[in-house]
């Protein structure tokens, strides 16, 4: 695992339908800036910088790490783009991470965000080259026949992803920056919505945000402030046309997992950790992952939901943040992930707090649930 | 630091037309290659470069994954930058010291998509796109800014591509001639040739580089830097950032016998022996450079391999490969390394 | 499936490998153009700049250290603090500080005619503006030109100005549109070379045994290359399906079902539309057999498939 490492600062942005009132360069460097003034650093201060996004086709856009050099203050610093499909804003962080960890650097800036307003996700997710030989309809599309396998295996019944989506909705009504703050959000309602890629219902999904977040990473001599030590750190990517390969409870989640476990010592999740931030897109992914993470035996993950362990007021709390369905700037939402986890070991994650929280895991996923990137952070140096 | 060495490298026949492969089918024989090389089936970490506006869709990596046969899973990343910053990504992970092995690869097809227009996309969006400057253009603005000599440039284009017809994976371009602009002062032959292609790189830190390979490249300094973006903002004529990563990757600290510039334009070239201050002595580009194959998104990682060759092959001693990214050298990536 | 594919029919391809057939020599035009263009909101600084173009002034903004950026950026390009509200106007005349010729404009670019791209430093500013002069012939252009803008009779509030607009200025319309050329790849234009002859070609790895549909050149588990093609049969099982109710164009109706399919004999499912069955009916086990178009109407596309339909068979066990 190298060096130690730790989150000194965090920033994000409001996440919004269209942030009308800023550039591309304003939107990240909102979110770079409030993580500077977290972390009582200037631009100067920051030795290297990581920025992640999704496709460039949301923006139009090529490799913008080079029109973003200057505004994210790298003049002559080393600067980097990560791209790992839904996953890239864990990856983002585990990149600059790496940096630390590496001994290369001693703070390291990283910042992920999408201006999905500047176009439109669904076409830019659906842009099929010629002679394409498969039929995917978007992200809802791809995913739906995975949740109704699972629903098929674990006999969850239906409304599991109702919990879901009133769950986080209702995180979300905590956290100043949600994008998604639906008063009176209730389970009638979520099931009032109609069905978009049977068995997703409307508001079973994330939305579209534009928004960015950024967090400076930094080694251990270098601390300012309040860290969040970085205890484990973790990719893992599988090919999606394998055969036989399991898309309901991927291998590459399961491995990642475990591999973050081992570098923090946990042995026990749904007891060890103290709070997680999951990338889930769409409601059913929490019981999902849940096994897929380990907090729960195969085919139980819907009973953890149902029993409301998951909630805020829960034993083990999923998304207090509101997570990905409630805020969805796509490239940032596994940064925020990440970042989320670091403010709840820090205690400084406001109204949506988890009292006492110790150790926390962020977690991402993209592609055809086959890439993952994950860490835990703690409030105690490792 | 920990000591990491470049052990393996291979790269396609690269071909100036579209062969009717696939992006990930045209990695699949460099990687056989390097497996073969290195004797490695299994790597600690994996990363690698491509660009989804030169593939035509989103997600261009992904199929990367099945070609490689990425099972059980894999520890894996990926940079939207020219390979040469997945290498760099591998050689940070590898200074971890918990794995020993890393691969990179990167591959692109510009055969598909008209590159000089593409490129445009990675300017400013409010000042610069919008003009339509394309990358043929806003390189002639550098050359004109750098007010490089005719026969100079002449003279690198002949060298290069001599260098290339010498080499069985670049492409066979005969001596440059006619007296033409494409867009003044840079002449049609200034300009690097549209190529696909796909190259991979295995590296191997300590004891293990020297068991996988007979006389491994160590890398014995890398660093890259980045400048500001916009073009009436910098100083075109020379390139601040690439001296920076040369001073930072230690390029002058001994004599450097080849140095493999990713100069795409014939006064890039100029621009960089300057930067990285190469003494006449140094053999620039034998592998006849990008002015002879730029199978974009390979083509920096290629470089760093080409020099790595000539440290395996015992040609050369001391030896830096070097990669650029954004208009107009904005990013220069700097290797040096040495037997 | 695009209905633009044609057979090139000259290309040489180079390896030993290559599939025969009409598959082989498959091209098509793709193009990656959002509609109406990406919608750009300026932010305050870029806006500004905009909006003083459109009122026939040019702005720079002054930095903490006292240059005068322009065009203006909101942070110092070498620091990365933040500029200071201050503008100035300035030009609008400026000196070319270097340039090159464009003898052949593009499409995309802003004259028809020949012109120079030239880095102009305006007078006042510290910074050079990249834009294009219109100076008729390329032994007009030197360093330390003397320019001055010319400027649309219609304003928008665009670096190009290239259309009217009357409100404040708060975004700008950048189309953004690439065009390829397009090939499958060998395994797919061998795959469909099968599908245009109605059978599905696969492969069967050395290493593990699996089978593969489409057929591809390398195992994804294995990593290795394959060489045994194998054909499937065109029945097979449904594993799982979403049921879509947003309209898609390649598909018929809504709602309409996106199945996992596993062929009979194949080890990996692929997607296909399941038809001739109300969505709702449609079951995880169920038999399907693929429907093909009229032998007449058919090309070397996934759209001989019409799509699969049930075959009244018994449940497959999943």
């Amino acid at each position: 695992m190298g060096n130690r490492c730790a989150v000194i600062g965090v920033g994000q942005t409001h996440y919004t339908t269209k942030r009308r009132d800023v550039s591309i360069a304003g939107l990240v460097r909102e979110a770079a800036a409030r993580a500077l003034e977290d972390a009582g650093l200037a631009w100067k201060d920051i030795d290297a910088v990581v920025i992640g996004k999704a496709p460039d086709l949301f923006e139009g856009v090529m490799m913008p790490e080079a029109y973003l050099a200057d505004a994210l203050g790298a003049a002559g610093k080393p600067m980097m783009r990560v791209h790992t499909a839904g996953s890239v804003g864990g990856s983002t962080a585990l990149v600059g991470a790496s940096l630390v960890q590496g001994g290369v650097h001693d703070r390291v800036l990283v910042v992920a965000f999408e201006k999905q307003s500047e176009s439109n996700a669904t076409w830019a997710l659906s842009t099929h080259l010629p002679f394409s030989a498969s039929l995917v309809v978007g992200a809802g599309g791809y995913f739906a026949p995975h949740i109704r396998e699972y629903m098929r295996r674990s006999g969850a019944p239906e409304h599991i992803g109702t919990l879901v989506a009133v769950k986080d909705r209702l995180n979300a009504l905590k956290n100043p920056y949600a994008h998604l703050r639906i008063p009176g959000i209730s389970r009638q309602m979520v099931e009032s919505t109609p069905m978009l890629w049977e068995p997703i219902r409307y508001l079973e999904t994330c939305p579209s945000s534009d928004g960015a977040c950024a967090m400076v990473l930094s080694s251990e001599k270098a601390v300012t402030g309040t860290p969040a030590w970085v205890l484990g750190t973790a990719m893992r990517s599988e090919p999606i046309f394998r055969a036989g390969r399991d898309t309901v409870n991927p291998q590459g989640g399961k491995d990642c997992a475990a591999d973050v476990y081992r570098q923090a010592g946990i042995t026990d999740p749904r007891r060890e950790i103290d709070v997680a931030e999951v990338y889930v897109p769409f409601s059913w992914y929490e019981p999902m992952w849940l096994e897929n993470l380990g907090f729960a035996a195969e085919g139980e993950g819907w009973k953890l939901t149902e029993s409301g362990a998951t909630a805020l007021d829960g034993d083990i709390p999923w998304n207090a943040s509101g997570g990905v369905l409630s805020s969805n700037p796509i490239g940032a939402s596994g940064l925020i992930r990440f970042a989320e986890a670091a403010l709840q070991v820090r205690g400084m994650a406001g109204e949506h707090q988890v009292d006492g929280a110790r150790r926390a895991l962020g977690h991402a996923y993209g592609g055809g649930a086959q890439f993952f990137a994950m860490w835990m952070v703690g409030s105690d140096k490792p | 630091m920990r000591d990491v060495a470049v052990v393996a490298f291979a790269q396609t026949r690269h071909s100036a037309t579209d062969e009717g492969l696939g992006e990930s089918e045209l990695i699949l024989p460099v990687l056989d290659e390097v497996r073969d090389a290195s004797g490695l089936r299994t790597f600690g970490f994996t990363c690698s470069g491509s660009c989804d506006y030169l593939a035509g869709a989103p997600f261009s990596f992904v199929s990367a994954l099945d070609a490689l046969g990425a099972w059980p899973p894999i520890s894996e990343s990926h940079v939207e930058m020219d390979a040469a910053w997945a290498l760099y990504e591998a050689w940070v992970r590898l200074q971890h010291g918990d794995v020993d092995t890393a691969l990179v690869y990167g591959f692109g097809k510009s055969s598909q998509g008209d590159l000089r227009e593409i490129m445009t996309l990675q300017l400013d969006p409010y000042y610069l796109a919008p003009l339509g400057l394309d990358q043929v253009s806003y390189a002639a603005l550098q050359a004109s800014a750098r007010g490089a000599d005719r026969a100079e440039l002449d003279e690198i284009v002949r060298r290069s591509r001599a260098a290339g017809r010498d080499n069985p994976c670049a492409l066979d371009l005969p001596d440059p001639e006619g007296d033409g602009y494409e867009v003044q002062p840079l002449r049609p032959y200034d300009v690097a040739p549209m190529t696909d292609g796909a190259a991979a790189v295995v590296l191997a830190a300590g004891d293990l580089a020297r068991e996988l390979c007979e006389r491994p490249a160590w890398i014995t300094g890398i660093a890259h830097r980045i400048e500001p973006h916009y073009l009436g903002m910098r100083d075109l004529a020379r390139s601040a950032s690439a001296a920076e990563a040369a001073r930072a990757a230690g390029v002058g600290k001994g004599h450097v016998d080849v140095a493999e510039l990713h100069a795409q334009f014939s006064h890039e070239e100029v621009i960089l022996r300057e930067a990285l201050e190469l003494p006449a002595s140094t053999a620039v580009n034998p592998s006849g450079g990008p002015l002879a194959a730029n199978p974009v998104m390979a083509t920096g990682l290629i470089r760093i391999g080409e020099a790595a060759r000539r440290i395996t092959d015992g040609t050369a001693s001391r030896a830096v490969g070097h990669a650029a990214s954004g208009p107009c050298l904005q990013h220069n990536l700097v290797t040096v390394m040495e037997a | 499936m695009p209905s633009d594919a044609t057979a090139a029919g000259t290309t040489a391809a180079g390896a030993a490998a290559v599939p025969e057939g009409e598959a082989r020599s498959l091209v098509a035009g793709h193009v990656l153009e959002f509609p109406g263009g990406y919608t750009r909101t300026t932010g305050p600084v870029i806006g500004r700049f905009l909006t003083e173009l459109r009122d026939g002034r040019i702005v720079g903004v002054r930095t903490a250290g006292g240059r005068t950026l322009v065009p203006p950026l909101e942070y110092d390009p070498d620091t990365g603090e933040a500029v200071t509200g201050e503008f100035a106007e300035v030009g609008p005349a400026g000196t070319v500080e270097s340039w090159s010729w464009v003898s052949e404009p593009r499409p995309a670019h802003p004259l028809e005619r020949p012109f120079a791209w030239a880095l102009i430093r305006l007078d006042g500013a510290d910074t050079a503006l990249v834009h294009a002069v219109d100076a008729g012939d390329a032994r007009a252009m030197r360093q330390g030109l003397r320019v001055r803008p010319r400027w649309k009779a219609a304003r928008t509030g665009h670096i190009t100005d290239i259309e009217s607009f009357v409100p404040e200025v708060t975004r700008i319309v950048s189309p953004v549109r690439t065009e390829y050329r397009v090939r499958p790849g060998k395994a797919l234009a061998r795959f469909l070379d099968g599908v245009a002859r109605g059978v599905f070609i696969g492969c069967r790895c050395g290493s593990c045994g699996k089978v593969y549909v489409p057929y591809r050149l390398s195992c994804p588990e294995c990593g290795v290359a394959i060489t045994e093609e194998v054909e499937v049969p065109d029945t097979g099982t449904i594993t799982t399906f979403a049921i879509n109710n947003l309209p898609d164009p390649r598909a018929p109706e809504v709602p309409f079902v996106s199945a996992y399919i596993l062929l009979d004999g194949s080890d990996i499912p692929m997607i296909a539309l399941v038809g001739g069955v109300p969505a709702h009916e449609v079951r995880q086990g169920m038999r399907v057999r693929a429907v093909w178009v009229p032998e007449e109407e058919r090309t070397a596309s996934m759209s001989n498939i019409k799509w699969f339909a049930p075959t009244g068979e018994p449940d497959a066990e999943l």
